[in-house]
């Protein structure tokens, strides 16, 4: 455990050093203040577009750095070969992957916590009201998320060549499940056989990132979820992340490191 | 920190997405031609988002309870809930087309937890105002959509007292469509029950029921509801002023197109006695 923690803590000072985060966060901040100064008929107390723009931002962002950072891992330390003395040591590539994926995936939640200590700060200055609790809830299910997000990465940059390539496409794989995901078993009934079973079976396959999306609820102030779904959730997505990173293991021991 | 070329492409990037957003709303109280920023930024294809973003006001009105268009496609034609809040006798108990009680799979039972899943709409104190910034942008977007002005004006009037808004905002509509009698209708209703301005309101509303007889009149099928909708604001307005006769006249004109002739007649006849009755003497 000490290895995979020496490892992560690697990874995170290396993505504080890096300067993706700032920029994204500027980005979002400057955004979103310019969503916010826009008059809206004299009226200075419209505050759910500024959210939905916000958490659409924060989304954009974190999946960015989720992919980007994670993508460029493993070909980064082949092109340094660095790679090769840290293997040499007593580390197994079992390790050195979870080391990998403890790392981007706490780099990303560190993020994540000021992007909603951000959010809250918008929505607080408007509403008047901080629920902390539903963001809470929202930002823990927006990381458990992202694990699975940067686990599937971490095996495209074993399996793909480049980081670009593998990037490219995680980004359209996590956008396709993000905005069709849910509505896959409803296409798949308009279909004819096979067609039908296939899609509807791919539905139940997917990892679906969307279920963790609850920004409808936040932008328009619904009750908590109940903290079971929340816990089921989890384990959802910690079978996905296992998943994925167990796979991305057993290919990485396959292949040869240069 | 040392400076990165990225970084400071990135900043200069951010720095001109916002200085851009800046000035698209100082250009939008400059210059008092509707829609003309993201006319030149996205031409005409603009249109088509506009419809969109009209959707998502009502969506915002469900408080995001709202179908996708793998639920229940949506007709350009369509009415959406608040188009229909807007008129008379509207049923508050309608659905969407989906029932989220009954699920095809496990997971879409478990998914449910996780978005809006209870039919609610906005009825709080002002808080209809959340679906402003989607009306605003749907004008934007196609200047030509009559009924984001009517829908907008009626929202901002009635739910949420903003008159000298929706006025000026329905002034803006007038000048994208100078020949619409919905948009005269609106304004003249507002004259007429806001204002309590009986003259300017019996200017705008005879003139959107000329407008009206120019575009409608001789097709085949034309918009009655509008008609009779003027022609009722003129005649009550009328009728409120005392002037029993010109509200007379334009019962007679309601009656010819009404669905409901009975209930006109009705009324014609109680302004008929009206008029037939001895004046009293002033005391």
């Amino acid at each position: 455990m000490n290895t995979i923690w020496s490892l992560a803590k690697v990874v995170v000072l290396e993505m504080v050093r890096r300067k993706d985060f700032y920029v994204l966060f500027i980005l979002t901040v400057l955004l979103t203040g310019t969503a916010g100064s826009v008059n809206l008929f004299n009226d200075r107390s419209i505050v759910r577009y500024l959210k939905e723009i916000c958490l659409l931002l924060i989304w954009l962002s974190s999946l960015v750095m989720a992919i980007t950072c994670t993508a460029r891992q493993i070909p980064m330390e082949r092109e340094q070969r660095t790679i090769f003395p840290l293997l040499a040591k007593p580390v197994t590539r079992g390790q050195f992957l979870l080391g990998k994926f403890l790392g981007c995936w706490l780099a990303v939640g560190m993020a994540l916590a000021v992007f909603y200590f951000f959010f809250g700060l918008v929505s607080a200055s408007r509403e008047q009201q901080w629920p902390v609790l539903n963001y809470l809830q929202a930002a823990w299910l927006h990381w458990v998320m992202l694990g699975v997000v940067v686990a599937f990465t971490l095996l495209g940059s074993i399996v793909f060549a480049a980081p670009s390539s593998n990037g490219t496409i995680c980004f359209v794989v996590s956008a396709g499940i993000l905005l069709l995901g849910r509505h896959l078993n409803k296409v798949a009934l308009g279909l004819p056989q096979p067609w039908q079973s296939l899609l509807y079976g791919s539905y139940f396959v997917i990892p679906h990132l969307e279920l963790f999306d609850v920004r409808e609820l936040i932008i328009h102030n619904w009750e908590l979820i109940p903290w079971g779904m929340v816990g089921l959730a989890t384990l959802y997505a910690a079978a996905y992340a296992a998943a994925f990173l167990l796979a991305a293991i057993w290919v990485f021991r396959r292949r040869p490191l240069n | 920190m040392s400076s990165h070329p990225l970084l400071v492409f990135a900043l200069a990037l951010a720095v001109a997405f916002a200085a851009g957003g800046r000035l698209l709303v100082e250009e939008q109280a400059l210059r008092r031609e509707t829609g003309s920023v993201l006319k030149h930024l996205l031409g005409e294809s603009r249109r088509a988002f506009a419809l969109h973003v009209f959707l998502k006001a009502d969506a915002y009105f469900h408080q995001g309870f709202y179908p996708s268009v793998f639920d229940a496609p949506v007709a350009p034609e369509a009415k959406t809930h608040l188009v229909e809040a807007t008129e008379d006798n509207h049923d508050h108990q309608h659905n969407h087309g989906h029932a989220h009680n009954q699920h095809r799979d496990w997971l879409e039972a478990f998914g449910c937890h996780f978005q809006p899943a209870e039919h609610r709409h906005l009825e709080g104190l002002g808080q209809a105002r959340e679906i402003l910034p989607w009306l605003r942008l749907a004008a934007e977007l196609d200047p030509q959509r009559v009924e984001t002005y009517t829908v907008t004006a009626y929202w901002l009037r009635e739910r949420l007292n903003q008159v000298k808004e929706a006025e000026s905002f329905l002034r803006e509509g007038l000048r994208a469509n100078p020949d619409s009698y919905e948009i005269l209708f609106e304004l003249g209703r507002l004259y007429a029950e806001n204002d309590r301005d009986v003259p300017r309101a019996r200017i705008v509303l005879e003139l959107a029921i000329e407008k009206w007889l120019r575009q409608e009149a001789s097709k085949v099928s034309p918009d009655h509801v509008s008609y009779r909708q003027t022609l009722g604001q003129l005649a009550a307005l009328e009728e409120r002023a005392g002037n029993l006769e010109r509200a007379l006249a334009h019962y007679i004109r309601i009656y010819q197109v009404s669905p409901n002739p009975a209930t006109v007649q009705k009324r014609i006849e109680e302004l008929r006695a009206k008029l037939a009755a001895p004046q009293k003497p002033p005391p």
